[in-house]
């Protein structure tokens, strides 16, 4: 082989992974080892700072979003899309013209009786969009959301459900959506991690996929959501242990920074000084967190809006106010879990509850995030993984009060950051079984979502395993019809 | 591609020079094929179904073919009449080629690279994965004999470039220790070193170390990551498996036992289909029961096992074919050889292996139950005996009607939520197989064992009362399963293990259309993709295992010796170490892979010997001080003029920290444990009871911590331990604000600080100075420098003012330390249990 300088060697060995480096080293190591005389830990803040370069596709409508997962698959007919024939055909059979050859729902329940909702629904706001009853303060903002009826996918049980619309497979070990867009566009926030998770739930517990619904995937776990938890530290190991005051903190990694430099300069590894500057960052969370979560300078007015001065509000209030929070610091993806919508069972009861621990904080978040001029920057989503059948659902036998999951139809809702205002998209049969028209798949949302964020769903990929995987697998068309 | 980012700029620039530099003689594995892999393939490759034009450009009878437009691509040495140099240099946007819509594009080095290929002939090459291995002779370096340094300095001499100089002994002791072990040298291990004068005093280290317990361990999480292990199902349940370790450990005692790669391959995949197989060998087989089980109502069993048998040859290939074989389950390949009917036909080989748990007794258990088991058959049979004839009949029927409920579906909703149960609830929460259940139905009365008909009859008297209440009330069933019940719980317990085995029935394999197990296509039968070696002697699961390690499989040591050499160094020699295939990268040093690959397999693929080989080279010895005049050059350091630094993994940042503070409980083997972690974690899961190990137990090895698939050990997760459902070959080594947390101020940490505290003063009786010697060999495996000794001297005199000042936070810190123990000493541990060089191999 004719002699070429080991610099291009290297360049020839590596021109297969370009698109993107499949290398175990960071790319944030990568630069800080090439020779372009910036040192690490000047990198680290300057693209910390700039949100690693982040520069979208094209101009964003959206900075952020703030992405409010109803885990369990919240019942759309009883919710959002008003089936008023339903009401003449209740206790009987399903049409076969509805039903087609299914014989089983989803989760194996026999489909017999048609189970109209006992709900009622009004028109609200100027556009006139339909919501039921058990969501006031979200209806009472009907002119700011864009609802869409037709959502669709072809997954019927939970885990592969939430795993399809979050990491846009129905498998195990794919990046979340907030770990693409912060792969994507970077982080802005110098005290924070750039994707957080909020959890909260009716005491049946999370009833889902778990981490990996926030996970990096085959990602480096700098993408991963951080979960922000309610109690304990927020973050995890945020508080000094036992003994160890502010000071001895700070003395520590005065400490640490001084034999770490020693180390650099000694092994003359750039890594060390983003060790540095993890740890610095760390330090700062430390105060910022707290700050975060510290309510105290909320005026009364806010407290109230968000329901915190009531026991059934408050815990989903408290992380709606928080979302806004965190995006206020830069946050770049805030994600909210509330489980559970998954009622096979007492449907009455533990819809109205679920509705009545989350309808006033989703809609005070939107509100508060318009009077603060954030909200054209903040795209909203509400979205649960699937919704539930029309029929009654019948489990050995018997026919109790609950729906079945349907993952055929359902519906969702978002606001802000570049979607239409008091808009319907889509719609379903009068069952509400099947979608009619304008069907939004959920490869479709995301390549919206990441749209309105100024990216290109088909040109976000990532290299892995010989593949360049995207959020949206090989699917997903923007839905231009909600963009404003 | 990621968004504009300077990655992108600074990969051009490289190849643009090199392009524009040698092009006398252009090589089409070297210069070609990562460009049309790159740019063209997609649509002009091996993937038939999303061919444009009818061209393929992946060998070259197609390449020079002529197309529909009755033009041809290529024509060798005639760059005017090839119409692909047309369509790449054309102005015409509409007629270039990559089309502007599918977000390629090539350099104008990239199509001079193209052209210059075409004028000298279009010469292709097979792809170098796919050609077997041959051992070359090491080029001659003078004063060089290891082999692996004369291939590596040679091509550094070629370069100009001198090896680095070999590191000190400390760090020397230190990396070595780690690398084999996965733990830190103790300090009297390094002290013995350091002042061994004999020649061969690192050969006796690296021996000793490769005859210690510790090396199994390490070197199971290893195997374990391409596994993809867990003690628990996944998805939303989450069941736990809580004889999943048994295969574990079996991994361990393989390492510790050198066991030849070629039979530990053969036991895992076909264990039980050996002559004869043994408890052990059967064992081996719980490889393949690292796929997650869905047991969630609704879930089509077929669907899980479906997918169960995807993962299974999805994990065969990234782990012995370094091959993305998966890519082939929608669709042919579209960058690889491999159709979709070859995926299929690898899927085939184990779509008849069903999971199955066996009895394998530990230490101990195997007498007592071999005492007391015809004494407790014989009572069972006579508390049967008198209602036989009458739970016989009602069995046969009840089989019957669920095998009728397999077989039509929908016609009987009862029948249909039975034979769902029976595959849900099944061994649910023992980590049995889902499907033993109808396995056992399915197996002729005559055929079936003992252990099969106890464990169908007790699950039928446990599900029967549904459907046969009238029955059960009148032969009084419910009195007969308590007495069961109760004998059962006479019987001395025997340890059960995950494994496979095949039924009589057989499946047949069916291709499934875009990848969907509903929509059957073609039947195969189980074969090796084309261009790999035939499959010789049978078409089973054994067949498979002992193709992959025959002598003239170009992949598995291939693939192997790369992993291990990845593991030394940072880097693989192929750096992708989990693809091969064309979009993998090339190997750096080709002769020196393929001189270890044989090496490997004429040595007894013994993974012991090819380690000691690479660590005893002078190369795995260098410093790995960061060389600024080679940054430019060769910022990766592919060419291995230098070790590399690198972070510990997840594991050993644990174990590195109980091992310098002494807490470590070095006990090998054993069921997995539950260290301390905040309780929120666990709650990130439907389920999973974290109740902490007692005792010795909280200072396990990380290899023994409870890993749940929806919630794991959150302080492994930090620190980049790998997504549990799927193979992975090289971890991510983050750098994260969570990590300096975790470090600073998780508890478990902390107590580490108190411990190594303790221990410094227990151990070392004399001045502070002293005594930050003694910590730093604890930690850090040598002595502490001048500047690092006065500032660290400084802090402690600082700590000590501020814990005067404050005496409540000295009392808080010491908690239950003994007394003299000093709060400005842990404060000082804790500093150097989050050195960047305590968490890093040097």
């Amino acid at each position: 082989m004719p002699y070429v300088s080991s610099n291009l060697v290297v360049a020839e060995l590596e021109s297969q992974s370009r698109t993107m480096n499949p290398m175990p080293i960071t790319r944030r190591s990568f630069l800080a080892q090439s020779s372009h005389g910036i040192g690490a830990a000047a990198l680290w803040h300057l693209l910390a700072r700039d949100g690693f370069a982040a520069q979208p596709h094209f101009a964003p409508r959206a900075k952020n979003v703030i992405f409010l997962f109803m885990m369990g698959g919240p019942s759309q007919v009883d919710l959002f899309d008003p089936k008023p024939k339903m009401a003449a055909m209740h206790g009987q059979p399903m049409p076969t013209s509805i039903l087609g050859s299914a014989k089983k729902s989803a989760t194996g329940g026999v489909l017999e009786t048609v189970m109209a909702s006992p709900r009622k629904f009004a028109r609200h706001g100027q556009c006139g969009m339909e919501f039921s009853e058990l969501l006031p303060h979200t209806a009472a903002l009907a002119d700011e959301i864009c609802m869409i009826r037709s959502m669709h996918c072809e997954q019927s049980n939970h885990d592969p459900a939430q795993l399809l619309l979050h990491c846009g497979t129905p498998l195990f070990g794919n990046p979340s959506m907030g770990a693409w867009v912060n792969y994507g566009l970077g982080s802005v926030s110098q005290n924070l991690p750039g994707y957080l998770v909020l959890l909260s739930d009716d005491s049946h517990g999370l009833e889902g996929a778990g981490a990996a619904l926030w996970g990096s995937g085959f990602m480096p776990s700098t993408y991963r959501g951080v979960t922000f938890r309610g109690s304990g530290d927020p973050i995890l190991h945020l508080s000094n242990p036992r003994g160890i005051s502010t000071t001895t903190q700070r003395a520590r990694l005065d400490a640490l920074r001084d034999l770490n430099s020693m180390n650099q300069q000694r092994t003359g590894d750039a890594e060390i000084a983003s060790r540095i500057a993890a740890y610095e960052m760390a330090f700062r969370m430390q105060s910022a967190a707290p700050d975060l979560i510290d309510l105290r300078g909320e005026s009364e007015a806010t407290r109230e809006m968000y329901g915190l001065n009531h026991e059934t509000t408050r815990a989903f209030g408290t992380n709606c106010l928080l979302a806004r929070r965190m995006v206020e610091r830069g946050v770049r993806f805030v994600h909210l879990v509330h489980s559970s919508w998954d009622h096979h069972g007492k449907l009455t009861q533990r819809l109205a509850d679920n509705c009545a621990m989350t309808d006033q904080g989703a809609a005070a978040l939107l509100k508060d995030l318009k009077q603060r001029g954030l909200l054209d920057d903040t795209l909203v989503v509400w979205a649960g993984e699937f919704g539930r059948t029309p029929m009654g659902e019948v489990r050995r036998g018997v026919s109790g009060d609950g729906r079945d999951h349907h993952p055929n139809a359902f519906t969702l809702w978002m606001a802000g950051g570049g979607v239409k205002r008091g808009h319907v998209h889509g719609a379903t049969d009068d069952f509400g079984y099947g979608v009619v028209s304008a069907p939004v798949h959920v490869h479709d949302l995301q390549a919206t979502i990441l749209h309105l964020l100024g990216i290109n769903h088909e040109q976000l990929t990532y290299r892995h395993a010989g593949r360049d995987y995207r959020l949206t697998d090989v699917h997903g068309h923007v839905v231009k019809d909600i963009l404003a | 591609m990621r968004l504009s980012f300077p990655i992108i700029t600074l990969f051009h620039v490289p190849m643009a020079a090199l392009c524009a530099g040698d092009l006398s003689v252009v090589r089409y594995n070297r210069d070609v094929l990562p460009i049309l892999a790159d740019q063209c393939f997609q649509c002009h490759g091996f993937d038939k179904a999303n061919r444009k034009a009818g061209l393929r450009l992946d060998q070259r009878e197609g390449a020079m073919a002529e197309l529909e437009s009755g033009a041809r691509a290529i024509v060798p040495g005639d760059v005017k009449a090839s119409a692909l140099v047309e369509r790449l240099f054309t102005s015409d946007t509409d007629e270039v080629m990559p089309p502007k819509k599918s977000g390629k594009a090539l350099t104008s080095a990239q199509m001079e690279v193209l052209k210059r290929w075409i004028e000298q002939g279009a010469k292709y090459e097979p792809h170098w994965a796919y050609v077997p291995p041959v051992k070359t002779e090491p080029p001659v370096v003078a004063a060089v004999t290891q082999p692996v340094d004369r291939f590596i300095h040679a091509r550094l001499a070629k370069e100009g470039i001198a090896p680095a100089a070999e590191a000190d002994r400390a760090t020397l002791i230190r990396r070595v220790t780690l690398d084999l072990t996965g733990l830190p040298p103790t300090p009297l291990e390094v002290d013995a070193y350091v002042n061994d004068q004999r020649a061969d005093a690192f050969e006796r280290v690296v021996d000793r170390l490769l005859q210690s317990e510790h090396f199994g361990e390490r070197w199971a999480r290893w195997w374990l990551d391409l596994a993809h292990y867990a003690d628990s199902d996944g998805y939303l349940q989450d069941f736990i498996r809580p004889v999943a370790w048994r295969w574990r450990q079996w991994v361990v005692d393989a390492f510790n036992r050198d066991m030849p790669f070629d039979q530990f391959t053969v036991e895992q995949l076909a264990g039980d289909l050996l002559p004869d197989a043994t408890i052990s060998q059967r064992m081996g087989t719980g490889f393949l029961r690292n796929t997650l089980s869905n047991r969630e109502g609704g879930a089509d069993l077929e669907e899980y096992r479906v997918n169960q048998v995807l993962d299974r040859a999805a994990t065969l290939g990234t782990t012995w074919l370094a091959l993305t074989t998966g890519c082939a389950q929608c669709h042919d390949h579209k960058f690889d050889a491999i159709s979709q009917r070859e995926f299929y036909q690898l899927y085939a080989f184990f779509n008849n292996a069903d999971e199955v748990n066996i009895d394998a007794p530990l230490p101990g258990e195997r007498e007592p139950r071999e005492a007391a088991q015809a004494d407790h058959d014989r009572k069972r049979a006579e508390l049967i005996a008198p209602l036989a004839a009458q739970v016989a009949e009602l069995q046969a029927d009840w089989e019957k009607r669920l095998l009728h409920a397999e077989a039509h579906p929908g016609e009987d909703f009862t029948w249909d939520r039975s034979l769902e149960l029976l595959g849900l609830q099944w061994g649910q929460g023992l980590g049995e197989g889902q499907l033993e259940g109808i396995n056992i139905i399915k197996t002729p009365l005559a055929q079936r064992t003992q252990d099969q008909k106890d464990q169908l009859l007790d699950y039928f008297l446990k599900a029967a009362p549904v459907a046969y209440a009238d029955k059960w009330k009148t032969l009084k069933l419910a009195e007969l399963k308590s007495k069961l019940d109760a004998l059962a719980k006479e019987l001395p317990p025997v340890t059960r293990a995950p494994g496979m085995m095949s039924y009589s029935h057989q499946r047949t394999t069916h291709l499934f259309e875009r990848g969907d197990f509903r929509r059957k296509g073609a039947e195969v039968n189980p074969g090796t993709p084309a261009a790999l070696p035939p499959l010789k002697g049978g078409s089973d699961r054994f067949a498979l295992a002992r193709w992959l390690v025959s002598s003239e499989h170009p992949l598995t040591a291939r693939v192997v010796v790369n992993r291990l050499w990845q593991e030394m160094f940072g880097r693989g020699i192929v750096a992708t170490s989990e693809n091969f295939g064309v979009r993998g990268n090339r190997p750096a040093h080709p002769e020196l892979l393929d001189w270890l690959a044989v090496d490997f397999m004429r040595g007894g693929w013994s993974i012991k010997s090819t380690l000691r080989q690479i660590v005893l080279s002078q190369t795995y010895r260098q410093s790995s001080k960061a060389r600024p005049e080679l940054a430019e050059r060769d910022p990766l350091n592919v060419l291995v003029a230098r070790q590399q630094r690198m972070r510990l993994s997840a594991e050993a940042v644990r174990d590195a920290s109980l091992a310098a503070s002494g807490l470590l409980t070095r006990t090998i083997g054993g069921p997995s444990v539950k260290p301390p972690q905040p309780a929120a974690v666990s709650k990130d899961g439907y389920k999973n009871d974290w109740t902490t190990s007692a005792g010795a137990d909280r200072y396990r090895r990380g290899l023994y911590t409870w890993l749940q698939r929806t919630s794991p050990f959150a302080q492994s997760v930090t620190f980049d331990l790998p997504d549990l459902s799927r193979s992975c070959t090289r971890r991510e080594r983050s750098n994260t604000p969570l990590q300096s947390l975790n470090l600073l101020n998780d508890p478990a940490f902390l107590e580490a600080a108190q411990a190594l505290a303790s221990r410094v003063r227990r151990e070392c009786h004399g001045d502070d100075a002293k005594r930050l010697h003694q910590a730093f060999q604890l930690t850090l495996s040598r002595p502490p420098r001048e500047e690092e000794q006065k500032r660290l001297l400084d802090y402690l005199q600082q700590q000590r003012a501020i814990f005067a000042s404050d005496p409540k936070s000295a009392v808080d810190l010491l908690q239950d330390q003994p007394a003299g123990t000093d709060a400005a000493w842990i404060a000082l541990a804790s500093v150097l249990l989050n050195l960047d060089e305590f968490i890093t191999r040097e």
